[in-house]
């Protein structure tokens, strides 16, 4: 017993010395590989460039504009799909039929890359955010209206019975059965819904827009000027890394409150 | 007694029905209120599809383009990702130490490295299909990993006690069981395949798919633009079929 435990110790230590290992390594080639000019500095600028780019960017003004203007788009988006998903979600998915109906058309639907909508909403809504409201909704909305769904056709029938033999009134079988058995597949939707709507956000920036993140990361491309883009890109990341280490926590929570 | 026709409706029925509704709702608004420049009744984009798909032979030429690259990204991302997620997953030390990158990895958005990848790979079908690429392998290796990690325990003890090489452990255990969590991966990693060969295509406007929903665009032609976007979709939809089919087929294969 002890032994086995003492095992289970040493191969965590040595994940964790693999783990730093590759991290390191990744860091020495990237130093190696662009101080010894092996690549074309526009294609992978060396460390200093891009963190001394990361500092001039964090200054300017026209960082928080476009910092500002993909947050404000992204909460719009991911409000109207959370609440067309949970409220369609939960009309489907407490029927059976209406189950069976719908959801293998959404998805489907969902399969398709979505993209390729967005030129209609750039002709319909223009080059500024509100295409990109409505491109980062609709793909927001499948992941949500789809667990949502999941989560309440999911409910054993068994239970539903049991509490209406018993009188339960509507607001008793949603509060007592369907919510703490939908929940926790729900939140799943609502955290995979918003980083769909925040890439789709991002990606209709990217494809045409004049403001926003993915609008700044395009146009430095444009510019051939490799450092502040990578700047743009390592903010992004690490802002994606914080927010899913953040949501993962809070899902957690509310799953064991539920 | 009830009669016949209160029966309530199927489940294919009140789809279907709704399908149709739809597309007469929108056929109804499109024309009521749709500015003609911009919005085009399902009917105009019927009667466009094929003058706009063959009436240009860049067009028709881009779209097949298009396929090839999906195909292209799709098989080339199977191929990587199975690789890379088996010799990520034999090992309990190589799964515990290097998936938590995969996964980490797999959460980002892809979508802000794009203008990189094309200034690297070019205007041309090379940035599609590496930008393809790289959205499908990462769920590829993810399902094979954890497809690896179902794999029964006591098996592989017994397996390896009789002295069964690495190989034989892979063809008479690992991949039997990795069947169901393959085939998800496949439907996956086609779907994001399809994103990012799209994704790629519609950002650069000077050639290929974006040059032509740019011109349309720009030209008031919605009726061309839709046509061109129904036909990728179709495109899609297709591609995703295919690997449900096989899917099918193999499963009933496994089980008889």
């Amino acid at each position: 017993m002890l032994a086995q435990a003492d095992a289970q110790l040493r191969l965590t230590s040595l994940v964790r010395a693999i783990q730093l290992a590759v991290v390191v390594a990744l860091f020495a080639a990237w130093v190696w590989v662009t101080s010894s000019h092996a690549i074309n500095p526009l294609f992978l600028p060396g460390p200093l460039p891009v963190v001394n780019a990361l500092a001039r960017l964090v200054g300017t003004p026209d960082f928080w504009a476009a910092v500002g203007v993909t947050t404000l788009t992204t909460s719009i988006a991911y409000a109207i799909a959370v609440t067309a998903g949970i409220l369609l979600g939960f009309f489907i998915g407490r029927s059976p039929t209406l189950t069976a109906a719908y959801r293998p058309v959404l998805s489907g639907v969902f399969a398709i890359p979505l993209t390729l909508i967005f030129p209609l909403f750039v002709v319909m809504f223009g080059l500024g955010p509100p295409s990109k409201i409505a491109f980062g909704a609709l793909y927001g909305f499948f992941p949500i209206v789809l667990n949502t769904i999941a989560g309440f056709s999911g409910i054993d029938p068994l239970f539903l019975r049991a509490a209406r033999s018993q009188g339960a009134s509507r607001a008793q079988t949603l509060r007592h059965i369907y919510l703490p058995g939908a929940w926790p597949v729900v939140l799943t939707g609502l955290r995979i819904g918003f980083f769909i709507t925040f890439a789709s956000v991002l990606g209709g920036e990217t494809l045409s827009s004049a403001s926003g993140v993915g609008h700044a990361i395009a146009h430095e491309g444009d510019l051939l000027d490799s450092p502040p883009m990578f700047a743009w890109i390592a903010i992004v990341l690490a802002v994606t890394v914080l927010l899913n280490l953040a949501l993962t926590v809070v899902e957690k929570r509310a799953v064991r409150s539920a | 007694m009830q009669s016949a026709a209160r029966r309530p409706l199927s489940a294919s029925a009140i789809r279907w029905w709704t399908i149709a509704v739809l597309i007469v709702l929108w056929e109804v608004t499109a024309r009521l209120f749709g500015d003609p420049s911009f919005v085009a009744p399902p009917s105009r984009v019927l009667a466009a599809l094929i003058p706009t798909i063959f009436g240009d032979p860049k067009l028709t030429q881009a779209l097949g383009m298009a396929l090839f690259e999906m195909v292209t990204a799709f098989v080339l991302a199977v191929l990587a990702g199975a690789t890379v997620g088996i010799a990520i997953g034999i090992t309990t030390l190589g799964r515990r130490s290097l998936f938590p990158f995969v996964l980490l990895l797999f959460g980002l958005p892809q979508v802000t490295v794009l203008p990189l990848v094309i200034l690297i790979f070019g205007l041309g079908p090379a940035s599609r299909i590496a930008f393809g690429f790289t959205h499908g392998v990462l769920p590829i290796i993810v399902t094979t990993v954890t497809g690896m990690r179902t794999v029964n325990p006591l098996l592989l003890a017994s397996a390896r006690s009789q002295g069964a090489s690495q190989a034989q452990i892979l063809r008479h255990i690992i991949f039997p069981t990795m069947v169901a969590s393959v085939f998800t991966g496949l439907r996956l990693a086609m779907s994001l395949t399809l994103l990012g060969v799209i994704l790629a295509e519609l950002f650069v406007s000077s050639n290929g798919i974006g040059n032509y929903t740019q011109i349309f665009a720009e030209t008031f032609k919605p009726a061309s633009l839709y046509a061109v976007i129904l036909v990728l979709a179709i495109t899609a939809v297709a591609l995703n079929e295919i690997v449900g089919l096989v899917e099918k087929r193999f499963s009933r294969w496994k089980q008889g």
